[in-house]
Parts: structure tokens; C-alpha cells; sequence
């Protein structure tokens, strides 16, 4: 299955608006604590460690992940809009995968 | 009194659950949760502080247990499982634009156990908070 983003960004904002962002992005993150139920071996973590997200090329918020965040992780957060931009997502997992996305933000 | 099973395992847990369990006794016994504490503290002394806990008490599946996590000002927040197989859930730096020190994630326990919040402050102290959240089915481990 094709791991896809998804996020809900709002179209407008008025500046200095803190707005509710939120990102789920479906990811099977293996923990590294289960076994193959067959040969009793470990399977190994494989999880999103990092998610950067950026407005305009400035940190909003940055999550690092262990194993024990769920399956298909959804992040809720709170970005301050300075101005008309870009909203940038980037997810990066253990076997090195990058998925990204943007939505534009403009001033109502 | 003819109590099925479920309704027993209800019970039970609403009995022992407790609100909020005073910092020291939640982590004192568990020497990994209190390194990995002190690794983000960089051995700081915990302290109260206006530090928000949002995660129900029960839950049936330890796979996917809601929390929000608020500490207004915070520069960063962990959050730990003091009874997971590794006791570090997640770590999360606010930015320049982050609009509230505030977040919420789904995440998985592997029984009853404390989840803690530790977050760090501009003035550079630590302040922490626990709850208690019953599990009825772990998750985790479990395949």
C-alpha cells in the first residue's frame, strides 16, 4: 500500500491566527518489540523517527517518534500564521523513505 | 452478584485508577524510565508547574490510546510510558511558529501503567505530570 500524507490545513487565516493543523500519514510502524509468530524472530523497527513541520522555512513544530507511537500516526498541533505561505510536512522513516507535502496558507 | 467478565475487568479498573499520582512514587521504581528522564533533564530537578495530561483512564486497546499534552510556554515535551518496553514515546520541539505549546498524538502502551510529560521551559527548569491509564488489552508487544 502506497503510504500517502494526508493533513488539514485551513485555506485562510488572519495573521497572528493560531490555527489547528492536523497530519495523518498511514505508516505501519513496527515497533521492533513484535515477533514473527512462525520463526519467534524479531522484527525490525521500522517507524517514522522524525516529522519536521515548517512554515515558509521556519520550525513549527518537530516530533520524534519512537515505537510506541501508533500505527498510521496522527499529530495534532497548533501553528501561528505571520504571514501568506507554504506549510510544509516531511516525515522521514527508519529505512531512510522522505514523504512530504504542502499546503498554502493564504491572509483572509 | 453475577458479574461478566468484562464488566469485572470495568470495574476493577475504575477502582484502582487513580487521577493524579504524585510524581515521585510514579517513576521512583523504574530505574530505565528515570534515566531516560534524565538524559532530557540533563538530571534537573522535576518541578509542578501548569502542565496538562489529557488521556483517558481506561482503554480497552493499549494499540491506540489518545493524548494531548499542554504545557503553555514549553520549548520541548517528552512523553514516556514508565512500563513500556521502552519507556520513551515521543519528544516534540515547538518552533519560532509553533501557535500553542500543545499537541496531541495517538500512542501505544503495553499495560496499565503512568504516562508522563516532562517539558521544558525558557527559564530552563523542568516541569513534569503522570496519570495512571488502565489497560485492558496491551499494545506494543502483542502480534
Amino acid at each position: 500500500m502506497a503510504i500517502t500524507p494526508r493533513v488539514r490545513v485551513p485555506d485562510t487565516a488572519s495573521v497572528g491566527e493560531s490555527v489547528l493543523i492536523k497530519a495523518l500519514i498511514n505508516h505501519p510502524m513496527e515497533s521492533g518489540q513484535r515477533r514473527d509468530r512462525d520463526t519467534g524472530e524479531r522484527i525490525p523497527r521500522m517507524i517514522i523517527h522524525t516529522f519536521e513541520v515548517t512554515f515558509n522555512g521556519r520550525e513549527v513544530v518537530t516530533f520524534y517518534p519512537q515505537g510506541a507511537v501508533s500505527q498510521s500516526p496522527f499529530f495534532e498541533f497548533y501553528l501561528k500564521v505571520p504571514e501568506a505561505g507554504e506549510l510544509n510536512f516531511k516525515w522521514i522513516d527508519d529505512e531512510g523513505s522522505v514523504f512530504e507535502i504542502s499546503k498554502s496558507i493564504a491572509i483572509s | 452478584m453475577n458479574l461478566s467478565r468484562r464488566r469485572a475487568l470495568v470495574l476493577g479498573g475504575a477502582a484502582i485508577s487513580v487521577t493524579l499520582i504524585p510524581l515521585e512514587a510514579a517513576i521512583a521504581g523504574v530505574e530505565e524510565t528515570r534515566a531516560t528522564i534524565d538524559a532530557f533533564t540533563g538530571g534537573a530537578e522535576l518541578l509542578e508547574g501548569d502542565i496538562t495530561l489529557t488521556i483517558p483512564e481506561l482503554v480497552e486497546n493499549g494499540n491506540m490510546v489518545p493524548v494531548s499534552v499542554a504545557a503553555p510556554g514549553a520549548l520541548s515535551i517528552m512523553l514516556l510510558g514508565d512500563d513500556n518496553p521502552v519507556p520513551e514515546v515521543m519528544t516534540l520541539n515547538f518552533g519560532e511558529l509553533s501557535g500553542s505549546s500543545e499537541a496531541s498524538v495517538r500512542i501505544r502502551l503495553a499495560g496499565t501503567q503512568n504516562v508522563i510529560a516532562v517539558a521544558k521551559m525558557p527559564d530552563g527548569t523542568f516541569i513534569s505530570t503522570a496519570r495512571e491509564v488502565g489497560v485492558t488489552i496491551g499494545g506494543c508487544g502483542s502480534s
